[in-house]
């Protein structure tokens, strides 16, 4: 239990740190990065804090078992992000289509102004 | 000999028609399709939305005579469709028929298409490859696939759509402006359906014969069918989630999708 809850640690503190270069390089916009840092140090709190989970998993019925907790925890903490993600993404594409859509419509227009305005 | 040019400009008087030819690497058909337009439509401008090719599509329809709309990247072809709905609606015209640029769709049908679309209150006008026989061969996959939609759209439309698939449409203003804001973006016309459905607008079909593609290959592959439907049944069941206020269907007078044969009467199911 004590290894699985230390390669918890060790992950997230990966994560953390793969999400910080992320920011410094520009490859992530700040605003979406609080979640991943968030659930980072959430985790990494969580793992070196057993009792908590052990309180946790005893009060959902999960018996003494803290790992099985936290990872539920994890997990449901994930499929969230993912469902966000997956609503900004779908904007994103949204105004992507219409901003094309535009940007073709302002070309074909400024096309036949030119072709109206003499040399 | 110099091809005959009408630019799409903004539109004047009431019965102002655009073609529009959705087009993405149909270099090999697209001259002619465009040609074909100008030949039984004269004086109709015409509108290539070309889907950012990768081939010589924007150069062939301009040497054809067409103004060529050219999207910054690819949308697909709803987001492509939709950006000439939304031009076309700009400048005001009053009709839009929707003919793809593989030359499936033959232009000798395109005034029959405008002439109901004309002399009738109905938004939409289909063209169907299967409201008589005409010939026209499909793969026993895409038959399977017309019979599910069709199965699936009759109680959702209040009507069954003999071609429910068809890319050869025609639009009035009051249809081009509910398109120019909500088109569906991917696999569109079953979807389109549902939309115009929603808003109480009428639909018919009409018959007509469609030649197979003589150059470049559909989008719809095999590998892409469990997709298409599973992503047109979504669209679809979403669009009749939506909640409306308005009567239901059955609840609002002639508000049923029609259809009607080449003797040009209407044949108007119960």
């Amino acid at each position: 239990m004590e290894r699985l809850l230390n390669v918890t640690t060790v992950v997230a503190i990966v994560l953390l740190l793969l999400v910080l270069f992320s920011i410094r390089r520009a490859h992530i916009r700040v605003e979406y990065s609080v979640g991943w840092l968030g659930t980072a140090v959430g985790l990494i709190v969580l793992s070196r804090m057993p009792s908590v989970m052990r309180f946790a998993a005893r009060h959902v019925g999960l018996g003494d078992d803290p790992p099985l907790a936290l990872f539920l925890t994890a997990a449901a903490v994930f499929l969230m992000m993912f469902y966000r993600y997956s609503i900004i993404v779908s904007h994103l594409r949204d105004d992507n289509i219409a901003l094309a859509q535009r940007v073709a419509i302002l070309e074909f227009h400024i096309q036949h102004l030119r072709q109206r305005v003499p040399e | 000999m110099t091809p005959p040019r009408h630019p799409v400009k903004p539109a004047t008087g009431t019965d102002s028609l655009l073609v529009l030819i959705p087009a993405y690497n149909e270099e090999g058909a697209i001259a002619s399709v465009v040609s074909e337009v100008h030949r039984y439509v004269p004086g109709a401008p015409v509108l290539v939305i070309d889907d950012c090719s990768r081939d010589g599509t924007s150069f062939c329809a301009r040497s054809a005579g067409a103004d060529v709309l050219a999207l910054p990247h690819h949308l697909g072809l709803g987001g492509a469709v939709q950006a000439g709905y939304k031009l076309a609606f700009e400048l005001g015209y009053e009709y839009v028929i929707r003919v793809d640029g593989d030359g499936q769709h033959p232009a000798a049908d395109i005034p029959r298409i405008l002439e109901k679309l004309k002399s009738s209150d109905y938004e939409m006008v289909i063209g169907s490859r299967f409201l008589e026989a005409n010939g026209w061969r499909s793969s026993f996959a895409r038959k399977m696939g017309q019979s599910f939609f069709r199965a699936v759209l009759r109680p959702i439309l209040g009507q069954s759509v003999h071609d429910p698939t068809s890319g050869f449409v025609g639009v009035n203003r009051r249809a081009l402006q509910v398109f120019a804001s909500s088109f569906p973006l991917e696999y569109p016309e079953i979807e389109a359906l549902v939309v115009l459905q929603r808003r109480r607008f009428r639909f018919i079909e009409i018959p007509c014969k469609m030649r197979p593609r003589t150059t470049g290959r559909s989008t719809i592959t095999a590998v892409k069918s469990f997709y298409y439907i599973i992503h047109v049944l979504l669209g679809v069941f979403v669009n009749v989630l939506k909640w409306d206020r308005r009567p239901r269907p059955s609840q609002a007078p002639g508000s049923r999708i029609d259809s009607v044969h080449n003797t040009g009467r209407d044949m108007r199911h119960s």
